[in-house]
């Protein structure tokens, strides 16, 4: 490729990187502000920071435990998706014909549907069966659309392994509970990661499943929790800082992981 | 041999997968320390029979016994059966070390003793000092003795080898195998292999099973296998062969390729077809007149390394694969004899096709699942009847418009002056079939039959 | 080996009963009333109620127009970044989902502030960028997998062939990439549709989409009316991605390992 071309390239990259990058700026730049609406500035201050921190006042109360809440969904929901989509991996590559076909095609469901269809769904089954509302509900929905990615990114680690290695374990001695242990899980770890970091990002990110499916239970999380600040009008100034330290805990993480990932494969290039 | 015990014994096994039966009554003894290879095509079932025994499939019928006990209740983790599987199948999150005390592990042994026996192991496989080694950065030979050190280390009773070979290069192979040979020597213990390579079966075994459709086609000696085939698919899966067809004229005396000679076998009869199996290093070229027995041309002529390939048509009209130290001119007349010990005559398994038919009306029949004319004079409507077919009756089509059925072509012999091909029918059946026409494996044939080329018998009871 | 197909079994059962029967539930509250009686009112009402149907007509038009520039933007993106002479580190794909851990409404927010700060009125244009801006990701990601992992040795034999840089990419590259672009389109279209609180947003309520009215009929508490335009949303679905043939199954698994 020309250098004309590289350059014409770069830049192109670096132009959608800034626009997509403007608004998380923009947040962390008002985050230093005292000001209630995003785009007005009253002077430099930590202000936000500090009542973030310490719940000053009664609105970011409610947003520590929103962002609780996120949280605490987001790791139960992506845990459960990771250990039933896993052992589902196992089966539907055990299986074969229109039995793997039928559960294959489920499995593409709920990643097909927009996720009114999802939420829409829920909130019918839950009504339907009176089911009330509430932490249970949220997960075993985020459980649903989360699973799909965990399957998808287990299965072709199994179908990468060579076929004889769960016989190999058996062969030497161990039962099928320590073959699964000692040899299958170790194998599709890489897998159950990536769909379990997956589920995690889909379930954080989620707002209209969990907006249905909580119903009228007052669990919040940062997605309805803003969503209602914006039906009121205006943002809890407490979400800026929130934000802001959020996305660099996540760039350093992602930064780490990957440069490391990065140096290892230098390493074995060598 | 009478004080060896068996050590595992096949009784009347067989295994289908959905309608496909893939092994179809099969018996055997393995004797305690030797080394049996299954020895067969791809699709034979060997690997089958060997995953029967290694406990990850259980057979639909008869009873595969260990020292005498019944081992069908006991699950692969608790058969004192150790396996080295095809492409390795090491652990790749594993070291070489982990990978091999896999097995002591799980019997809790102590930490010393698992040292020891992985060191020991390590040395017999001419690993030492890989222990800390990540399997994948082995290569396809350092993986192959990790996998034989893995299973060896857990002092199975027997050894299950599934193809171990068939993923290294022909150099690799050639001394892996003699390392195998000597391994088993040290050892002691009972080997079993999987192989579709006659000459590793050869070169390796001590008693080979050959097998082909699910069946044993016969147990031996390498030596017994190679001299005395039991039939033409023995003789022409191992080594090269001369498979002809030929006439028992009386003891010790055959006819074939138009010649009669000498040989040493008895009790065919007198005037009885049989095959004849020549092996083409036992033609011998002569410029004695007397000692000469046939003459013919020499038709090409290709030097493979330590002989000579050569084809030549006899005087009356075969084609013979001659390997000869010499190389002889293409196109010189040559003098050839065979001596009588060489000759291996075998009984014709079949001489014709023969189906049990169905008289279903004036002039017509049905066999193998389809309706043929023929003369039915004497058989009234209903009858059971044989129906007889020679093999160079059968016409073989490319195209199925005008065919009475279709097959695929699963075997095929030459024969010296036609083929003999060996076609199965869409209903699973089998029909033999001379022809002068070039066909290849696994054509789709139409098979036509005229009304003239069909006999019908009554069944004899 | 038989035992372990049966692995599957608890989420069969769990799909069935979180899958399929709320997609039931679906089109059994779209065809009743509210005591549970067989009627067709509320389907028909999606093509009597001008409300409703300009609703529709208008996501559509959104929705393509997304499609679009995520496709056209995306595209070149995901290509660049799959190319090796262009793009070595692996770090400046991850940031491009980075932003996908912050939260879309936070982010839409702070992009609706910056349209204000600018002085840009809130519409149609507004609403497109945001969209586009949410939606990127889901486009660049399958492309950019599928490129990725496509076979070098393709576009050097056509080029072996005397095709010139243009030519490959025409002949060779776009085609064997078209699966991506069909499972992004997946991720982006009918999602679109049926977005709402974004354009809200993005609009301050002047536009309505699709997603926003059937939201709106489940706050109103008619509900059957509510399942009766995801009914309808359920049904083209269906048939968009299950026309095509099973191949879709496939492209989705690709878009899908992000």
């Amino acid at each position: 490729m020309k250098t004309g071309g590289r350059i014409v390239a770069k830049a192109y990259l670096w132009l959608i990187l800034i626009v997509i990058y403007a608004p998380i700026a923009f947040i962390a730049v008002f985050s230093f502000t005292e000001a209630k609406s995003l785009g007005n500035w009253t002077g430099f201050t930590f202000n936000l920071y500090h009542s973030l921190f310490t719940g000053a006042t009664s609105n970011s109360e409610a947003l520590l435990v929103a962002l609780k809440n996120t949280v605490v969904i987001a790791l139960v929901a992506s845990l459960i998706s990771t250990v039933l989509g896993t052992l589902a991996a196992i089966g539907i590559y055990n299986l074969s014909g229109r039995k793997k076909k039928t559960i294959q095609f489920l499995n593409n469901i709920p990643m097909l549907n927009p996720d009114i269809i999802t939420g829409v769904s829920l909130f019918l089954l839950f009504v339907f069966l009176h089911i009330t509302k509430g932490y249970t509900t949220i997960i075993l929905a985020h459980v649903t659309f989360c699973t799909p990615y965990v399957v998808l990114n287990v299965l072709p680690k199994l179908t990468q392994m060579n076929p004889n290695i769960y016989e190999a374990a058996l062969d030497l001695g161990a039962t099928p509970m320590q073959a699964l242990r000692k040899v299958l899980v170790p194998l599709l770890r890489p897998g159950m990661i990536s769909g379990f970091i997956l589920a995690f990002t889909m379930s954080l990110d989620d707002f209209a499943v969990t907006y249905f499916t909580a119903g009228s239970s007052g669990i919040d999380t940062l997605s309805t929790f803003i969503y209602s600040d914006v039906r009121k009008g205006g943002l809890t100034p407490e979400l800026k800082p929130m934000m802001t330290l959020i996305f660099l805990l996540v760039l350093v993480v992602l930064l780490v992981v990957n440069l490391r990932s990065f140096r290892k494969q230098k390493q074995l290039e060598i | 041999m009478a004080k060896e015990t068996h050590i595992i014994n096949i009784d009347h096994v067989s295994k289908s997968f959905g309608d496909k039966k893939v092994l179809d009554d099969i018996s055997l003894y393995i004797n305690k320390g030797e080394f049996i290879t299954f020895l067969g095509p791809s699709g034979c079932g060997k690997t089958t029979l060997l995953r029967l025994i290694a406990g990850f499939l259980s057979p639909d019928e008869g009873v595969i016994t260990l020292e005498g006990k019944d081992i069908s209740p006991l699950p692969p983790h608790k058969r004192p059966l150790n396996t080295v599987f095809q492409r390795y199948a090491l652990f790749p999150h594993l070291d070489v070390y982990d990978n091999i005390a896999f097995g002591l592990k799980l019997q809790k042994l102590p930490t010393e003793d698992i040292n020891k026996r992985v060191k020991k192991v390590l040395k017999l496989v001419s690993m030492s000092d890989y222990e800390d080694r990540d399997v994948n950065s082995l290569s396809g030979g350092q993986q192959q003795r990790i996998a034989i050190a893995r299973a060896i280390v857990n002092q199975p009773k027997v050894l299950l080898l599934d193809e171990p070979l068939s993923a290294l290069d022909l150099k690799m192979r050639k001394d892996m195998q003699i390392e195998l040979k000597e391994m088993h020597r040290k050892l002691g213990i009972t080997f079993i292999y999987v192989t579709h390579d006659q000459e590793e079966a050869l070169t390796l075994s001590d008693t080979i099973v050959v097998m082909n459709e699910g069946k044993i086609q016969q147990i031996g000696t390498p030596v017994d296998i190679y001299n005395e085939p039991v039939n033409c698919f023995v003789a022409d899966f191992i080594g090269e062969s001369n498979i002809l067809k030929g006439r028992m004229m009386r003891d010790r005396r055959v006819a074939f390729i138009k010649h009669e000679f000498d040989c040493v076998d008895e009790g065919f009869g007198e005037d009885v077809p049989v095959d004849v199996v020549v092996r083409p290093e036992d033609i011998y070229f002569t410029t004695d007149p007397a000692k000469c027995q046939f003459t013919a041309k020499v038709n090409s002529c290709i030097f493979k390394g330590v002989h000579y390939e050569m084809w030549v048509d006899t005087d009356t009209g075969y084609e013979l694969m001659i390997q000869d130290y010499d190389p002889y001119e293409v196109g010189s007349e040559v003098m050839l004899y065979i001596d009588p010990d060489d000759i291996q005559v075998m009984k014709k398994e079949r001489t014709a096709n023969t189906y049990a038919a169905k008289v279903i009306g004036e002039g017509k029949v049905e066999f193998l699942d389809t309706e043929f004319e023929c003369d039915t004079a004497g058989f009234a409507e209903g009858d059971e009847a044989v129906a007889t077919i020679r093999f160079e009756k059968v016409e073989l089509l490319d195209y199925e418009e005008e065919a009475d059925l279709t097959g695929n072509v699963v075997f095929i012999l030459y024969m010296g002056n036609h083929y003999h091909l060996t076609v199965k029918t869409e209903c699973g059946e089998n029909i033999w079939v001379d022809t002068n026409d070039i066909w290849d494996k696994g054509d789709f044939v139409g098979i036509k039959i005229h009304p003239q080329s069909l006999q019908l018998s009554k069944p004899t009871e | 080996m038989g035992k372990r197909s049966a692995w599957a079994l608890p989420y069969f059962i769990f799909l069935v009963l979180f899958v399929v029967l709320p997609l039931v539930l679906i089109g059994v509250y779209a065809l009743t009333d509210a005591d549970g009686r067989f009627t067709l009112a509320n389907m028909g009402a999606f093509f009597t109620d001008p409300k409703i149907i300009n609703s529709f007509l208008v996501s559509l038009e959104v929705a393509l127009e997304n499609t679009v520039i995520c496709i056209l933007v995306g595209y070149p993106v995901a290509y660049i970044l799959a190319d090796k002479s262009l793009n070595r580190s692996a770090v400046t794909a991850v940031l491009f989902i980075l932003p996908m851990w912050i939260n879309a409404l936070m982010r839409t927010m702070a992009t609706a502030e910056i349209f204000n700060v600018l002085g840009i009125g809130l519409g149609k244009g507004t609403l497109l960028f945001g969209m586009a801006y949410d939606y990127l990701p889901f486009m660049i990601y399958p492309i950019y997998n599928i490129l990725d992992k496509m076979d070098k040795s393709y576009a050097e034999a056509a080029q072996d062939l005397g095709a010139s840089p243009v030519k490959v990419f025409l002949k060779v590259t776009l085609p064997l990439s078209l699966p991506g672009v069909a499972s992004g389109v997946m991720m982006v279209f009918m999602p679109t549709v049926s977005t709402f609180a974004v354009s809200e947003i993005l609009t301050n309520n002047t536009i309505m989409l699709f997603g926003s009215v059937i939201q709106e009929q489940f706050n109103n508490l008619m509900w059957n009316q509510g399942a009766a335009l995801s009914f309808i949303m359920l049904i083209i679905i269906g048939v968009t991605t299950l026309i095509p043939g099973n191949k879709n199954s496939e492209t989705v698994e690709g878009g899908a390992t992000v």
